[in-house]
């Protein structure tokens, strides 16, 4: 029992970071129906810009920890957001209205570029950060198992709470996200009304950005190594826990990430660690096949 | 640059300025501050040159392709003009250039220059040839997104690799199984995959290859895990095997001197072969119903299904038979290479086939040719830049797109392209 309670606790956390990701993908979907291969590296580079900060920081005496990781997430917050539009600006935008794979080709080439340019202005090697934030409470102990919740998991489930929820009011009740709403359901009829679908589309890559660099801190902390490859894996992870909860669905890409990270979690704790992505793959296809449009995603509606 | 009107020149320079700024600010803390794995924890060692550097660069290039842009602009709207002579000429070369291209193909060992390394290279662009033309079959034609032919690459060599260990077969026994067996699991994995639409279909492919890639990297027993199968047989000559030997070798039966070059040229062949039969079927297929069916289903399935086609069987058979290619060509990827690991079945391959069929042209069989010589060969010359040659090869995939979003040579380019905002 306490076994099992310690990696719900983990899947939670492992799922709320997948969940970050995953809304990247959903929204870039959800407004241009491509998958943004390059988001995955994304997130990646926003792990390398934490650590990076982190290290400046601690270089330079600051040691209070909240100042630091505040001042770190919202500096990585916006770097990662500034590389989420360039991205967009060089790789989408001259693609918007050409057929459907040629954008998934330069996402896929832009998730290349990417890697391998972090590998060679941060080399190839695992990057280790000693731990920032350790300690927790201690839940349960039954003699022979202790069930820890560290501070770690209690900030990163709160504040996957706390974005989600900025998050799902911010495309519900503001302007930005009434015009994004519009994009997704029809462009032109959009641009006719007077909305800047570019400006909307590029907002779009930014928060997706945004909310994948929490995720990219998060997971440094969490996990304490990074490499230049961390990117494809999360990625595919996201973009698997995206289609699993209905892609273009918001509840859904949060919904699915924790799934996936229960399952690899669970997977991992009670059958074999190395099959852990074929678990979750597998799980993919056999919602897929009974629910083609995932979990909460629209059936969608075909037209002659 | 006379051309240029002086109110323009502002507006072009303060562009400039903010891209500079922009790249300074993406290359402060990823280039300008590396972190180093040292003994005592990561240590950063800030390097601003190269970051003054790059944003020159970036400044500089963005200032001479806004320059080229506005002369464009200001010259002639030439576009629509050079379209329709221009593409039939192109096509009416076309035609002189198969037959050229088969010809100097066939001829290529026989050439002076033909040195071994151009020969691997030649042998390393035929197989993707070879593969790019297989999965045409499932996306140019059938219009199925497949992330993940790879595996149907790993089945074709980890096939051919473990019945040669196991059973002693020969290759030219074992190719044909390959095949078969490729062409079952695309049976298995098409069959309840293959209602998903677009993008669906994608996600789960790629989570096929995966899976693939996961179980021979830990079914150790059978696999051989991360080591690979290594000491795989070399296919032979009718039984002549290409040794340094007196007896029953390619070289005594023949009476030439013993060169390693005559397996790597029969290797040529052998790939040349099967790359060419790969285009054969396909063309032929194309012309059968199956292969119309297929090209309707791409265009509008819901007329499809109300003409009576049934888009199951007919997306199977284009997944079985790109699969059946793809498993070809993945055993004679083992036995060229003698040692098959799962390193070299990973997302990135099937990333790279896929760009070749889409970067050629959808559909397009002389354009996946031009794809692989462009991708494969023109990074195969960054070689020695080893860690620079994947960096060129996204920013070649991208810039390829950007320029020519339908491919190098589009298959169904409209003589005049109407302009609309947003439509897809």
């Amino acid at each position: 029992m306490e076994y099992f309670i310690q990696q719900l606790i983990n899947g939670v956390t492992l799922g709320s970071i997948y969940g970050l990701i995953a809304i990247g993908y959903t929204m870039v979907y959800g407004i241009i129906g491509m998958i943004n291969f390059a988001h995955g590296d994304i997130f990646m580079i926003s792990a390398f810009i934490a650590l990076i900060g982190l290290l400046v920081l601690f270089g330079a005496g600051i040691t209070w920890l909240p100042l630091v990781l505040i001042v770190v997430l919202i500096l990585s917050m916006f770097l990662t957001a500034a590389w989420g539009w360039v991205v967009e600006r060089i790789a989408y935008r001259p693609l918007r209205g050409s057929f459907r794979l040629a954008p998934l080709i330069s996402a896929i080439g832009m998730s290349l570029f990417l890697q391998n340019f972090v590998q060679i202005a941060q080399g190839a090697r695992i990057k280790p950060l000693p731990p920032v934030v350790s300690g927790g409470f201690i839940l349960m102990d039954s003699g022979d198992f202790t069930v820890n919740l560290s501070y770690l998991q209690i900030v990163i489930v709160v504040l996957t709470l706390v974005l989600m929820t900025g998050f799902s009011l911010l495309i519900s009740k503001t302007a930005l996200g009434r015009q994004q709403r519009a994009c997704e359901q029809d462009r032109t009829m959009a641009a006719l009304v007077g909305i800047n679908v570019d400006r909307t589309i590029s907002l779009t890559f930014v928060i997706g950005a945004a909310l994948a660099s929490v995720a990219g801190l998060m997971f440094l902390l969490y996990y304490g190594v990074i490499d230049f490859f961390i990117g494809f894996l999360a990625g595919i992870k996201a973009f698997t826990a995206a289609v699993l909860g209905g892609i273009g669905s918001l509840p859904g890409a949060m919904l699915g990430g924790l799934l996936i990270g229960l399952i690899e979690t669970f997977w991992s704790a009670y059958f074999t660690i190395e099959y852990k992505d074929v678990a979750a793959f597998s799980i993919l296809v056999l919602v897929l096949i009974f629910r083609p449009t995932g979990l909460l995603g629209q059936p969608e509606v075909e037209k002659v | 640059m006379s051309v240029l009107n002086s109110e323009k020149l502002p507006p072009i320079l303060k562009d400039s300025v903010i891209t500079g700024l922009i790249t300074l600010v993406l290359a402060v803390p990823i280039v300008g501050l590396p972190t180093i794995n040292a003994t005592e924890g990561l240590q950063i060692e800030p390097r601003w040159s190269v970051v003054i550097w790059m944003v020159s660069a970036v400044f500089l290039g963005r200032l001479v392709l806004n320059f080229w842009w506005h002369r464009e602009q200001t010259s002639s709207s030439s576009t629509i003009l050079l379209n329709t002579p221009f593409l039939q000429s192109l096509q009416q070369l076309l035609k002189f250039i198969i037959p050229i291209g088969v010809l100097f193909a066939l001829i290529l060992p026989t050439m002076p220059f033909a040195s071994r390394y151009v020969m691997d290279v030649a042998i390393l662009v035929i197989t993707y040839i070879m593969l790019g033309w297989g999965l045409n079959i499932v996306v140019g034609l059938a219009g199925l997104l497949d992330l993940g032919y790879v595996a149907f690459y790993a089945i074709g060599a980890y096939s051919y690799a473990l019945l040669a260990n196991y059973f002693d077969w020969s290759f030219w026994i074992c190719l044909p199984l390959a095949g078969v067996f490729a062409a079952i699991s695309g049976i298995l994995l098409g069959f309840p995959v293959l209602r998903l639409r677009g993008d669906y279909l994608a996600i789960v492919t790629l989570g096929f290859g995966e899976i693939i890639r996961v179980i021979l990297l830990n079914w150790y027993e059978f696999t051989g895990g991360p080591d690979g199968i290594s000491g795989i047989p070399r296919p032979s000559f009718f039984g002549l095997e290409f040794k340094r030997s007196s007896e029953g070798t390619f070289s005594s039966f023949f009476g030439l001197d013993y060169s390693s070059m005559h397996r790597i040229i029969f290797l040529y062949y052998l790939i040349l072969a099967l790359a060419l039969l790969t285009n054969f079927i396909t063309l032929r297929l194309r012309k059968l119903p199956v292969g119309r069916a297929w090209e309707a289903l791409r265009e509008d399935e819901i007329a499809c299904r109300s003409l009576g086609i049934n888009p199951t069987n007919t997306k199977l058979t284009a997944f079985a038979i790109g699969a059946t290619f793809g498993g070809l060509a993945g055993s004679f990827f083992a036995t060229r290479q003698g040692f098959i690991s799962p390193e070299s079945f990973t997302f990135i391959e099937s990333a790279v086939i896929l760009a070749i069929v889409v970067l050629g042209g959808m559909g397009s069989q002389i354009g996946v040719v031009l794809a692989s010589v462009v991708l494969i060969g023109g990074t195969e010359l960054f070689r020695e830049l080893e860690e620079y040659r994947m960096l060129a090869f996204g920013a070649l995939m991208v810039g390829i797109m950007v320029w020519k979003p339908r491919g190098l040579l589009a298959h169904r380019e409209p003589t005049i392209r109407i302009k609309t905002e947003g439509s897809s």
